[in-house]
C-alpha cells in the first residue's frame, strides 16, 4: 500500500504528463480552483457532464455522417458544442480535433468529416480513460488522509 | 475618488444584499462553470438556459405586463451562440426596456469576431469577453457590478460615473 506521500508524488507527476501531452490545459487548471470545501465535488461533477454529453454528441454524428444526405449544418451545430464543452474542461486535444473538424464541415467534405469523427472518438476515449485515472488517485490520496492542491 | 453627494463609507455590498445575476447559456457546462465563478465571487445566481426563459424571468417576453417590483437583477451575463434568439438579439431586447435597460449585459463568446464584439459593444453591452471564462473574469464582472451599486440613487450608476 503506496504512502500518501509516494500518492502525492504519482499524483503531481501523472497530471504533469497530461498537461506535457496537450491532453489537458490551464482551463482544467481552472475548474480545480472553483472547487472548495463547500463543493468538493465540482470537477467531478463537471468532467462526467462532460463524459455524458460527449457521448451523446459522438452518437449524433455517427448517425448523421450515415445519412444518405447528410445535413452540414447539423454536423457542424454538434462539433461547436463539443468543442465549446471539451474547451470548458480544459480537454484540449478534442478542442484541437473540433475545430478541423468544423473546417471540413464548411467545405462539405465527408472523408475528411469522417476522418475527423474517428478521430475526435479516439480522442476523447483517451482523455476519458486518463480523467479517471487522475479522479481515482486523488480519492486515494483524500482516502489516505491526504491533501490535494491545484495547480500541480 | 471624490463623492460630494454621498456619506457612504465605501461601495461595498452588504452580506444580505449579494448582487444577484442572471446567466444565459444553452450548455449546461457552461452554466455550471459560470454559476461557480459568481458564487464563489458572492453573488446570487439564476441561470437560463435560452434567451427566451431570461425574457420570462425578466417578465419582458411578449404579452407579459411588466411587474418588476420586487425583481432585483444586478447584471446579466449572456452566452452570444444560442439556438432561437442569440445573445446579441437578448441584449437589444433588454435594452430596449424602460425598466430593464440600465442593467449591464456582459457578452460572453467562445469565437473571438471583432465584427460579432463591435455589434455587442454598439447594442450596449458592458463588456464582451471569451470563453472558456476564467478566474481572473471574475474580478472583472465584480467590477460591473460596483460601478453601477449605489443605494442612494437607486441602484444605478452615480453622475460621476457617466461618460
Amino acid at each position: 500500500m503506496d504512502s500518501v506521500v509516494q500518492l502525492q508524488r504519482q499524483l503531481v507527476d501523472y497530471s504533469a504528463q497530461l498537461f506535457n501531452e496537450g491532453f489537458l490545459d490551464d482551463q482544467f487548471n481552472q475548474l480545480q480552483q472553483l472547487q472548495d470545501e463547500s463543493n468538493p465535488d465540482f470537477v467531478v461533477e463537471v468532467v462526467t457532464l462532460f463524459f455524458e454529453d460527449s457521448e451523446r454528441l459522438l452518437d449524433e454524428l455517427a448517425k448523421a455522417l450515415e445519412q444518405q444526405s447528410v445535413d452540414y449544418r447539423k454536423i457542424d451545430a454538434h462539433v461547436h458544442q463539443l468543442k465549446g464543452s471539451s474547451s470548458s474542461i480544459g480537454a484540449q486535444r478534442v478542442q484541437k480535433v473540433c475545430i478541423g473538424f468544423r473546417n471540413f464541415c464548411e467545405e462539405r467534405n465527408i472523408e475528411g468529416c469522417q476522418k475527423c469523427l474517428q478521430q475526435v472518438k479516439h480522442e476523447y476515449s483517451l482523455v476519458k480513460t486518463k480523467l479517471e485515472t487522475l479522479f481515482k488517485l486523488e480519492q486515494k490520496i483524500l482516502a489516505a488522509g491526504g491533501t490535494i492542491h491545484w495547480p500541480m | 475618488m471624490a463623492s460630494s453627494s454621498s456619506s457612504l463609507p465605501s461601495m461595498e455590498f452588504d452580506f444580505d444584499e449579494k448582487p444577484h445575476v442572471l446567466a444565459v447559456d444553452d450548455s449546461f457546462i457552461d452554466r455550471k462553470v459560470i454559476e461557480r465563478l459568481l458564487i464563489n465571487s458572492t453573488c446570487r445566481v439564476t441561470t437560463a438556459e435560452n434567451g427566451k426563459r431570461a425574457l420570462e424571468y425578466l417578465g419582458l417576453a411578449d404579452g407579459q405586463h411588466p411587474n418588476h417590483s420586487d425583481l432585483k437583477v444586478n447584471m446579466i451575463i449572456t452566452d452570444y451562440s444560442m439556438p432561437g434568439m442569440t445573445g446579441y438579439e437578448l441584449l437589444k431586447r433588454i435594452k430596449e426596456s424602460p425598466t430593464m435597460k440600465e442593467i449591464p449585459v456582459v457578452v460572453v463568446s467562445s469565437e473571438n469576431i471583432p465584427t460579432r464584439i463591435n455589434q455587442c459593444m454598439e447594442g450596449g453591452a458592458q463588456e464582451f469577453l471569451l470563453k472558456p471564462l476564467q478566474l481572473s473574469d471574475a474580478t472583472k464582472l465584480r467590477c460591473h457590478l460596483k460601478k453601477l451599486h449605489n443605494p442612494l440613487q437607486g441602484g444605478f450608476a452615480g453622475e460621476d460615473e457617466h461618460a
